[in-house]
């Protein structure tokens, strides 16, 4: 009975494919977006988690003001005395390196490439697990000269020096020139798609000179010392720092200390965002899927009295022909749900390759959006389906 | 009262409305049907024929009095009790043949074995057998807009029998016929009757159908006018 309703359901349907692809578009495009969205976000979250994981999960990054990114202005920037505090007073602090970076275009022979150039010193490398292919790091002197040495990463040799060692080499930066004493080895994207490779490393000093015009450094990276606790460590950093920015208790602090986890909330935050709208398009579509799933059942049963009372009259029971149309608008639905897992399928392994984010298949998601496509189905289905049943067999016989 | 009865109506009444729009169709109907009966319902249009044929049919309920089907009292039943009475023991051919659109002859006869739940294979012989029955054999696969009228209304009839049902009920089935093919489907509901002993219940305007029937009955302004049995005056 039940397989016998089902085939029925697939012979309506394909007796009217058009309209029954129209019905279900709603469908498609709602699981379509949910499935894609959820894998690509997914896959972005993992990338980002492992990038977070290749920083260390020791790591603590110190910002001005109290929001992440741009727009922190009006918090005064950190000073080289403050880096010094922290590395002086905080004995849970096992590194702490000053950043200052700014965007600049290198220049070999013929080549130039724009890149960022990070100021900072030899603590630097050690707390951003970065590791050198070729030559050395800037030595105590250097930093303290503010010589004009850097460390290049490798897409900036790519660029400037194709295949050739760049050790040794001299590179413009603006209308300085600065010797290659090392090359960084490849780290590959960052989880928000940025190149890492594609930077410049050069003493603080130099770049505070020569580049910022100024003593600022624009945040620290804080490496926990193993074994201490982070929460411990970022509560002292805060301390240290309020009583140095002279904060007053009444005032909140106009810094961030922000560990891995924050970190990785934050890089994914535009995600979540972006998830949110989609899936509120998601379900707005769902919504009207299910609409015009009901909406078409119920022409059906008008378009199909005189069926529904010559089924009655051969003694089919209020309950079969509930059935019958509930299970005809759950394959409806269902199909829909289906159509829209293979686009989404499609559609993600397409964007996950634009988004450089890795594409990641989750049985669980598409089980569900199916299980939920089917849901839509009983539910929008059952109005319909309940007139049906409950026909007058005489009038339904009777209608033209 | 033999106990060949199959059907007894007693003071059946059905009022169609309430307080000032009631209109009575049935005013009081006293009626036995025995098995093996071929009944032809004969009167004018409006006087309450297809109304009795429902509720002898068991597709509706009477306002009064009592109906027994094989000693069941229908109006006592509710809605899905009558529904399995209907389709254990009931066949129908309706004016307008009600077949299925665009599903084959074989597929709308084997409808009625579907909700009995018999498995496929049975379903297919059994409703190749009474295309056979009706002189459709090779037509399984038509369906009924490559079927004539005629045809159409075999491939009902094939539908009503093939649950070998106690009663078949006809109500103008030859209604939108012309007077050959008509006289084709009296044949075969005669042969169905005399060879199967299916009862048969069957409204028509025509004389000239009415005359296949051994008992006649006119019904009058909801009332039973005359009930005899063929060439004999009641
Ligand atoms: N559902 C209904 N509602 C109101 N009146 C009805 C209904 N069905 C039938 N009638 C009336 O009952 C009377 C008998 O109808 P019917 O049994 O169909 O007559 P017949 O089949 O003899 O032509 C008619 O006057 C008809 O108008
Ligand atoms: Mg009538």
């Amino acid at each position: 009975m039940l397989w016998n309703t089902f085939l029925l359901a697939l012979r309506s349907i394909r007796r009217n494919v058009l309209r029954s692809f129209l019905t279900i578009l709603g469908i498609v495009i709602g699981v379509a977006a949910v499935v894609t969205m959820v894998t690509l976000g997914n896959g972005a979250t993992k990338s980002v988690a492992d990038q977070i994981s290749s920083m260390g999960s020791n790591l603590l990054l110190i910002l001005p003001g109290q929001r992440f990114g741009p727009g922190s202005s009006g918090a005064p920037n950190f000073k080289v005395a403050d880096v010094e505090a922290i590395r002086n007073q905080i004995a849970g602090a096992k590194l702490a390196a000053p950043v200052v970076t700014k965007v600049a275009t290198a220049v070999y022979q013929a080549q130039n490439w724009s890149t960022s150039v990070v100021g900072s010193d030899d603590q630097y490398f050690e707390s951003g697990n970065w590791e050198l292919t070729e030559g050395r790091i800037f030595n105590d002197a250097e930093m303290r000269a503010g010589k004009a040495v850097c460390v290049i990463g490798s897409t900036v040799r790519k660029e400037l020096f194709g295949g050739q060692n760049p050790v040794g080499a001299d590179v413009r930066i603006k209308q300085f020139s600065c010797e290659v004493i090392g090359l960084l080895k490849a780290k590959g994207q960052s989880a928000m798609g940025r190149d890492q490779d594609d930077t410049v490393v050069m003493p603080l000093r130099t770049v505070q000179r020569r580049l910022a015009g100024s003593q600022d450094i624009d945040r620290i990276m804080v490496s926990v010392r193993d074994g201490a606790s982070i929460d411990a460590v970022k509560d002292q950093l805060t301390l240290l720092l309020r009583e140095r920015r002279n904060i007053t208790s009444s005032e909140n602090d106009d810094f961030r200390v922000m560990d891995t986890r924050q970190i990785a909330e934050a890089l994914t935050s535009t995600t979540k965002i972006l998830t949110m709208l989609l899936g509120a398009v998601a379900a707005v579509s769902l919504l009207v899927g299910g609409i015009g799933i009901m909406n078409i059942m119920l022409v059906s049963v008008t378009e199909r009295t005189r069926e529904i009372g010559t089924r009655l009259a051969i003694g089919a029971l209020e309950s079969e022909v509930l059935l019958q149309f509930l299970i005809e608008a759950v394959v409806l639905s269902s199909l829909g749900g289906l159509v829209g897992i293979a686009l989404a399928t499609v559609a993600s392994i397409a964007l996950a390759g634009v988004m450089q984010v890795p594409y990641l298949f989750s049985a669980g998601i598409n089980a569900l959006a199916f299980l939920f496509s089917a849901a839509i189905g009983v539910l929008f289905g059952y109005f319909p389906a309940r007139r049906a049943a409950r026909l007058d067999p005489i009038e339904a016989l009777r209608h033209e | 009262m033999s106990d060949r009865t199959i059907i007894r109506l007693s003071g059946i009444t059905k009022t169609y409305g309430s307080g000032q729009a009631a209109f009575q169709a049935l005013k009081g109907i006293d009626l036995t049907i025995d098995r093996g009966d071929f009944i032809a319902v004969m009167g004018p249009s409006g006087s309450g024929k297809s109304t009795a044929m429902n509720i002898i049919g068991c597709l509706d309920t009477p306002s009064g009095g009592s109906y027994e089907f094989q000693g069941v009292r229908v109006e006592r039943l509710s809605r899905d009790q009558r529904a399995l009475l209907r389709r254990h023991f009931l066949g129908f051919v309706f004016q307008g043949f009600n077949l299925l659109a665009r599903t084959s002859a074989l597929e709308n006869v084997e409808l009625p074995l579907i909700y009995r739940r018999h498995p496929a294979g049975v379903r297919h012989a059994a409703a190749r057998e009474a295309l056979k029955q009706v002189g459709l054999e090779g037509w399984e696969d038509h369906t009924p807009g490559e079927l004539s009228g005629g045809q159409q209304q075999r491939v009902a009839i094939a539908r009503a029998i093939v649950t070998h049902p106690t009663v078949l009920l006809a109500d103008e089935p030859t209604g939108n016929l012309d007077t050959r093919t008509s006289e084709e489907i009296m044949e075969l509901l005669t042969t169905l009757n005399r060879d199967r002993g299916i009862t048969v219940v069957m409204v028509t305007h025509e004389p000239d159908m009415a005359a296949y029937a051994g008992r006649m009955i006119h019904f009058l302004d909801g009332r039973v006018e005359r009930d005899h049995r063929n060439g004999a005056a009641a």
